[in-house]
């Protein structure tokens, strides 16, 4: 019976040594915050990609910006630069750089000098310049910088001095400075890329990447989880925790049990608000994002090279019971591809009627009276703008069979999903667009226009020269109410055309623990753990205690925690 | 027992090639090119495919090629994922060892509470006791997996917060993969936090394991229970209680050596059903083993990663079953002589 007895004995020794280390946990945790991300950055240079959840888990966490914006107003303020000057022109803008910005000291790489003028140039000539270098490392595309046309604006990026850089514009335009606030003209570091090109290893650029950012890269296991550790050297005060890790858990519902077993302090996109307002440790908060979600049209495919198709299904859609059932109530319903809270919002649009007798007309017209068989894209993983894209796929299915259109919902895994689409393969789809920054020209240019067919944002593959003059006119004039004007065109412009059915703008939600303190979302562009800290409820009670025990109850401390 | 030892070698070396040659003909029959299928080069350069088409001689007839996979196979060349593009063998030798941490965890929780409740059970054979076990582990083996492990999940990490829902520690743990066993590779780190880490590991081991182990406790529960009564009905047992010994003593001396030697025959059996219950159970808790993997490439139609899972995985309990074999010879020399698969 002696093996019995060990057993026993290990168990109970195992038992009390669970119990006896709760104490070390906390000091792990309390300088530690696990964030359930909702998918795996494709890369960590945002440079590369418009996906949310890539810069989500990069731009603000790795890297810095030469500017920023801040505030509710949103104003630009400095950043990496401390201060710029844009001539009375607009053609020539000039930044002064800090000096004491450090790079992140890695395992993979042990940095010599501070921030300069050639991290900035290398970064912005990677991205612009076809003949760098790095320009084909990892494709070659650059969606955002190509999207907003800026190797078309920039003609050549002048170094002052080690400190001193000039952007010389080909010509003055509004979104230049916004173009640079965003999450995707962030600062490399050309010390490492040099390394790197030593070495052969010109890839690791973006795998393995090095910035200036509150936080440094320190392991990465793909769709498992990413660890950041804190950037000691930062050029602001260091960030106020010491780990940050991404667990990556697509499931809706994965994340939710793990929000409420604790296992996470902060949850991307939460589903059961109602469960998570009950419980008294835990929050949800939202803001209004510069987002929309639509139902796209690939005009290059028949049936929907015809106008009045696309016509008869935006009246055909009922887009209440879209918000009702996808959104349950937390988003507003689109009129337009711009959200209402957008300066350049045009009231007079007003939002679409749900007709089926009309659709049908429409339809006949078109010479479809039999009614078509369609492929409906829907996109695999939830997104602000469209939390189930399945679900919301088979209720437009229910919708079109009225009006004698038989549609398949085609779904693949994101990656793929994203990649076919910009092949073309689809027929129409489901998708959205979250804004990079307030600037109303981020969601005309990137989405609809004839240069973003080419990068593959625009997967409508619509092109209309009207279109793109108007709001290239919109972009070269400074005059607010002019914009206005010009953007109100486009919109009407989208209206007649349909090349896609806007639907919502939603809410972006997310949930934490109440011992996490300091905001993470913003209304645009992607989260920051920059000024996240953690309370430790549990070492607050022992302190409370331990207050108590003294015999006098010091208020004072147990007040402040 | 060499004999022995000759016959279970051989019938292993025919099992696996057996299996083998399913798996390969399985490439024909998934859908695409088979050499593709088979190394899951889906983005190989013209060059690379002639390459891959002379490694694994396409050219020749059926049987040469499949020597040839036999070749690959030997040298634990798997292919690529169709998925990821990652190495399998380098995945499979990372995700097997937290299965088997999990499977032997849930076993030992399996034989814990079965066996002496199956015990206890034939020594109160016919009375109360016994049809309140035996109606007891009749409705716990009747729970479906998926359903108790969401309950667990449901009432002991989420409402009573007890234990963590998923994964196999917390990821604010730095743990070296060294062995791969979770446990012993935190006990070989030189991290600081490792006593924090091994008891963060075992508070999550231990809702998967028990949810495992429900459905192969019952089993025991019930070949203990026979065994006991077998064994409790044999003519030495009434001549140890003729010659005055007390009944615990009958019980300990005597009768639960033997009728644990009945039980051990059965372990490895069972193994490969606790083995499939952990797949379920795997992807539950989001553990990182090797049925969630697998699981996870039927979903992406990972022909590649599918084939070689399931070669693995078979081989794998195979040898289980081969070992409880060895064991029980060893404590049963009546067993050796004993054919094939008997």
């Amino acid at each position: 019976m002696n093996y019995l007895k060990f057993i026993t004995t290990s168990l109970f020794s195992l038992v009390f040594l669970t119990a006896c280390n709760q104490k070390d946990k906390l000091l792990l945790s309390e300088h530690s915050v696990i964030y359930c991300a909702e998918g795996s950055p494709e890369t960590f240079n945002p440079q590369l990609v418009t996906s949310g959840t890539t810069i989500d888990a990069t731009s603000n966490q790795l890297y810095d910006r030469l500017i920023t914006y801040k505030g509710i107003e949103n104003k630009l303020s400095p950043a990496i630069a401390e201060s710029w000057h844009v001539t009375s022109d607009g053609t020539k803008v000039t930044f002064y750089l800090r000096k004491d910005v450090a790079f992140h000291h890695t395992d993979y790489f042990t940095p010599t000098r501070l921030l300069n003028a050639d991290d900035v140039i290398f970064s912005f000539e990677r991205a612009l310049n076809l003949e760098h270098p790095y320009h084909f490392v990892s494709g070659g595309s650059y969606p955002f910088f190509q999207n907003v046309g800026l190797s078309d604006l920039v003609d050549k990026i002048e170094k002052i001095n080690d400190h001193t850089i000039r952007f010389h514009l080909s010509h003055a335009d509004n979104s230049f400075l916004a173009n640079l606030a965003t999450d995707f003209s962030i600062i490399l570091s050309a010390e490492y890329a040099e390394q790197l090109s030593k070495q052969n290893a010109k890839s690791d650029i973006d795998t393995h990447p090095i910035g200036t950012g509150p936080f440094k890269l320190k392991e990465y296991r793909v769709g498992s989880f990413i660890r950041f550790y804190q950037h000691e050297q930062y050029w602001q005060d260091p960030a106020k925790i010491d780990q940050l890790v991404f667990d990556i858990t697509p499931s809706n519902t994965g994340r939710l049990t793990k929000l409420l077993a604790k296992e996470c302090d902060v949850v991307a996109y939460p589903i059961a608000h109602g469960k998570i307002t009950q419980r008294k440790d835990l929050s949800l908060e939202a803001v209004t994002a510069l987002n929309v979600g639509y139902f796209g049209f690939n005009v290059n495919k028949a049936p929907f090279d015809n106008k009045l198709v696309r016509q008869a299904i935006s009246y055909a859609i009922n887009k209440q019971t879209l918000l009702d059932a996808i959104y349950q109530g937390k988003a507003e319903m689109a009129n337009s591809l711009l959200p209402k809270t957008s300066w350049a919002f045009d009231k007079t649009i007003k939002n679409q009627k749900f007709d089926p007798f009309f659709a049908k007309e429409l339809l006949n017209f078109a010479g479809y009276a039999e009614g078509f068989t369609m492929d409906l894209w829907a996109m695999p993983i939830q997104r602000p703008y469209n939390p189930n894209a399945i679900t919301m796929a088979k209720l437009i299915q229910s919708d079109l069979k009225k009006i004698g259109i038989q549609v398949n919902i085609v779904s693949y895994e994101w990656s793929t999903f994203l990649q076919r689409l910009k092949r073309g393969e689809h027929q129409s789809f489901l998708l959205g667009w979250s804004a990079d920054h307030p600037d109303p020209d981020n969601f005309f240019s990137p989405i609809l226009s004839c240069s973003a067919t080419k990068t593959g944002s625009n997967t409508t593959f619509w092109c209309n020269e009207e279109y793109d003059t108007i709001i290239q006119k919109a972009l070269r004039t400074s005059d607010i109410d002019k914009r206005k004007e010009y953007y109100a065109q486009a919109m009407s412009i989208i209206r007649q055309e349909v090349p896609l059915i806007p639907l919502a703008h939603s809410k972006r939600y997310q949930a934490r623990g109440n011992n996490v303190i300091g905001d993470i979302l913003a209304p645009f562009g992607g989260i920051n753990f920059y000024s996240v800290s953690k309370r430790e409820l549990i070492s607050k009670k022992v302190a409370t205690k331990k207050n108590k025990l003294d015999g006098k109850n010091n208020t004072l401390s147990t007040g402040v925690n | 027992m060499l004999v022995f030892t000759l016959r279970r070698l051989s019938l292993f070396i025919f099992t696996m090639l057996l299996l083998t040659l399913v798996s390969f003909s399985v490439n024909f029959l998934f859908p695409g090119d088979s050499i593709i299928n088979l190394t899951g080069a889906i983005n190989a350069t013209p060059n690379q495919l002639i390459g891959l088409n002379e490694a694994y001689q396409t050219n020749r007839n059926i049987f040469w090629q499949y020597i040839a996979y036999l070749g690959h196979i030997i040298n634990g060349e798997f292919g690529l994922s169709m998925a990821s593009q990652s190495d399998i063998a380098t995945e499979v030798v990372k995700m097997l060892p937290a299965t088997i941490e999990l499977s032997l965890v849930a076993l030992l929780i399996a034989m814990l509470i079965g066996i002496p409740l199956g015990f206890i059970a034939a020594i109160k054979h016919g009375k109360f006791t016994d049809s309140l076990i035996l109606s007891v582990s009749m409705f716990g083996y009747s729970i479906p997996v998926f359903w108790l492990g969401l309950l667990a999940i449901l009432t002991f990490s989420i409402n009573l917060g007890w234990f963590p829902s998923a994964g196999q520690i917390s990821l604010l743990f730095e743990i070296k993969l060294v062995t791969g066993i979770q446990f012993i590779d935190i006990l070989l780190s030189d991290s600081p936090y490792k006593w924090q880490a091994f008891s963060d590991a075992t508070a999550h081991i231990i809702l998967p394991a028990c949810v495992i182990a429900l459905a192969p406790a019952t089993i025991f529960i019930r070949l203990a229970r026979t065994s006991m009564i077998e064994v409790l009905g044999t003519s030495y047992i009434r001549a140890a209680s003729a010659k005055g010994l007390s009944f615990r003593q009958i019980i300990f001396r005597h009768a639960i050596r033997n009728a644990l030697i009945q039980i051990i025959r059965h372990v490895g059996l069972q193994f490969a059903n606790l083995v499939t219950i952990a797949m379920v159970t795997e992807v539950i808790f989001s553990w990182p083993g090797i049925g969630r993997w697998l699981i996870e490439s039927i979903y992406q139609r990972d022909y590649t990663a599918i084939e070689s899972g399931l070669l693995v995985l078979s081989c794998f309990i195979f040898i289980v079953h081969i070992l409880t074999d060895f064991i029980y010879a060893a404590l049963n020399p009546l067993a050796r002589g004993n054919k094939y698969g008997a």
